[in-house]
């Protein structure tokens, strides 16, 4: 079957969207982590094999614009809230990538009315340790090259030579660094009362963690999220730092299709 | 036009570059001597009595978290300044409200200082550099949309006289606003911002305040001061006297220009010691996007070129040191001036790292006597 793939705009609630869109049967949903969405990325195309992929560009990421009303991840939860509505999706799987994995837990505390599973890569957003613990590193205060050791296995993968890259491709790179900043400022990639409403979220639900994740890690961060939400299961994906879907995409799209068949029956 | 004396307060005693790589944000207190500060203090208050004695007025400004810059609090230092002191001008610039959690203790600090000076305050309001975003801990996006809120609200609480008023704002909340005191000068104190970029600048001139640009050269500071005129001439306001104009330069007048070059040097303090890493230099959103994806490139915009391996003759040419003999320094001035169609206000960064006091107060003298009356004529 050919997959076929769009970039579309949506307007949710007079807020403008870059859609990616691609595959078919039912619905995907993959929101994009600090790293924004690559529309070339394997793991799209794969992951198109087992169903229909959306993947919007938040705010101020990729190219979708900024929007005034639109600056918390809580407005980012009630948008893709109602874009579900607004598009009577149903039985959709809900997959989010550390940042995107904050607005996906945000979301299915609020409804899981539409969702048929939760998928969460390396999620961000929750606060474990005293008030002097740095759950987080400060990715706003480190070196770049620092940060990128800290969130990729093979920090070169990540690198990039801006020579090679066009105006629009070093435009979506600031302009996902600026609503990182946005959205993540402070509190500090966390909302303080999300932790103790993960007891809401009632879909099965499966957090994937790379092994070498030296950003946030799977025995503690990983373990807290998974303890936090009744029934979820942690795995761990090897050679795969805190993006897995850009270093592993195939094992961690076998991971979501594992996750999707168990559902099934 | 007025001369404003303006020393950073700085902590120059410092270890040898190579065993720090930030100055600003991180560089550990444990770096610092109190004892000395004290000293460091009084000094540079007592630079600035000086500076009233001769004539000047009195320019303060505010960091955090860094070793060039002791006042974390502007308000605090001009307490002093406006108990010590009987006449100068007394200018803040400025107060960095968009990194302030209360803009309504702005308020009431400069309400408080404008009182004790009876009514000699200059309020200054500034965006902040790009290394006071850790340092407060203040998201750097959307800023300015932020700074104008807080500029607005604190307006009010100024203006208001008749009981409290209510403020439930995009980002500050305050039901009960009615401060004590309320300003000397009627309706408030004059207002400054500074302005990097013509945007912004339209923004000041359409409100008419007076307009601060910071080692910005030739170029730079004429895009900004266009842009204001623009602006107003656009809107059919009235158009601006050179009071609304003011340039901050580092100024050192000697009796040759040798003596002046070697207070120049020493100033130039300021420009060497800026070691700042780039996640402090660049929080993403402080500077436009264009200019972000610039820097990407490899772009360094040509006056930040000089920021990063200043020396004196660049530094010169470009207008952002002026130096030597009086005449010479006053032809400076005047090439900066007739550049940019005049400004009403010289802003003379003189004392910086390793110019000691005697230097100092020279450097003054000097200004004040011998360049001072051509500058004072310009109206």
């Amino acid at each position: 079957m050919a997959s076929t793939t769009h970039q579309a705009w949506l307007t949710v609630n007079n807020v403008r969207l870059e859609v990616l869109g691609r595959g078919q049967g039912r619905p995907i949903v993959w929101l994009h982590g600090e790293d924004g969405l690559d529309p070339s990325a394997p793991f799209l195309e794969m992951l198109a094999a087992h169903g229909q992929v959306l993947a919007p560009s938040h705010p101020g990421f990729g190219h979708s614009p900024d929007a005034s009303s639109v600056d918390t991840v809580d407005d980012l939860a009630y948008l893709y809230l109602d874009l579900l509505a607004e598009g009577n999706l149903r039985d959709a799987v809900l997959i989010g990538s550390s940042l995107g994995g904050w607005i996906a837990a945000e979301m299915a505390v609020r409804s899981t009315e539409r969702l048929r599973g939760l998928v969460l890569v390396a999620p961000l957003g929750i606060k474990i340790g005293d008030r002097e613990s740095r759950d987080i590193p400060d990715i706003f205060a480190l070196p770049p090259a620092e940060v990128l050791r800290l969130q990729y296995r093979d920090p070169e993968r990540a690198a990039f030579d801006p020579s090679k890259l066009s105006d629009d491709q070093l435009t979506v790179i600031a302009r996902n660094r600026e609503a990182t900043a946005l959205y993540a400022w402070e509190p500090y990639f966390h909302n303080p009362k999300l932790r103790q409403r993960l007891h809401r979220i009632k879909v099965p639900t499966l957090l994937l963690w790379g092994v070498d994740d030296r950003f946030v890690s799977a025995a503690n961060y990983g373990a807290a999220y998974r303890d936090s939400i009744p029934g979820a299961r942690l795995e761990t994906i090897d050679r795969a730092g805190h993006f897995p879907h850009l270093e592993q995409p195939e094992a961690l799209v076998e991971k979501v299709q594992a996750f999707l068949g168990d559902r099934r029956g | 036009m007025r001369a404003w004396f303006f020393s950073e307060n700085a902590y120059h005693l410092l270890p040898d570059k190579s065993e720090y790589d930030s100055i600003r944000v991180k560089l550990p207190n444990r770096y610092y001597d109190p004892k000395i500060g004290a000293d460091l203090y009084h000094r540079f208050i007592d630079e600035w009595q000086i500076a009233e004695d001769l004539g000047l007025e009195i320019m303060v400004n505010e960091h955090h978290q860094t070793a060039t810059n002791l006042n974390p609090s502007a308000a605090v230092v001009m307490g002093a300044l406006a108990r010590d002191t009987r006449k100068a001008r007394l200018l803040i610039l400025g107060n960095p409200i968009a990194n302030r959690r209360e803009p309504v203790r702005v308020a009431e600090e400069m309400a408080m200082v404008d009182v004790y000076s009876r009514g000699r305050l200059e309020c200054g309001f500034v965006r902040g550099v790009p290394y006071e975003i850790s340092a407060g801990n203040h998201r750097p996006t959307r800023m300015q949309e932020r700074f104008w809120e807080a500029h607005d609200l604190i307006v009010k609480a100024w203006t208001s006289h008749d009981g409290p008023f209510n403020w439930e704002g995009k980002y500050f909340h305050h039901r009960q606003v009615n401060i004590w005191p309320r300003p000397y000068q009627e309706p408030h104190p004059p207002i400054w911002i500074t302005a990097l970029s013509p945007s912004n600048a339209g923004d000041v001139g359409e409100r008419g305040y007076v307009v601060a640009c910071f080692l910005t050269g030739f170029e730079g500071t004429q895009a900004v001061f266009g842009a204001y005129r623009a602006r107003r001439a656009e809107l059919k306001l009235s158009t601006p006297p050179l009071d609304r104009f003011a340039y901050a330069a580092l100024v050192y007048v000697g009796e040759t220009d040798e003596e002046g070059y070697a207070g120049a040097k020493k100033l130039m303090w300021y420009l060497e010691s800026n070691k700042v890493p780039p996640q402090f230099t660049s929080p993403p959103g402080y500077h436009p996007t264009a200019s972000t994806v610039n820097t990407m490139k490899g772009a360094v915009p040509g006056i930040f070129k000089m920021f990063q391996n200043p020396a004196l003759g660049p530094l010169m040419e470009n207008g952002l040191v002026f130096a030597g003999n009086p005449d010479s320094v006053y032809r400076q001035i005047m090439k900066m001036y007739d550049h940019v169609g005049g400004f009403g206000h010289l802003l003379i960064m003189g004392q910086a790292g390793f110019l000691d006091h005697d230097e100092t107060v020279k450097g003054m003298q000097m200004f004040v006597r011998e360049v001072y009356p051509r500058l004072k004529e310009l109206r």
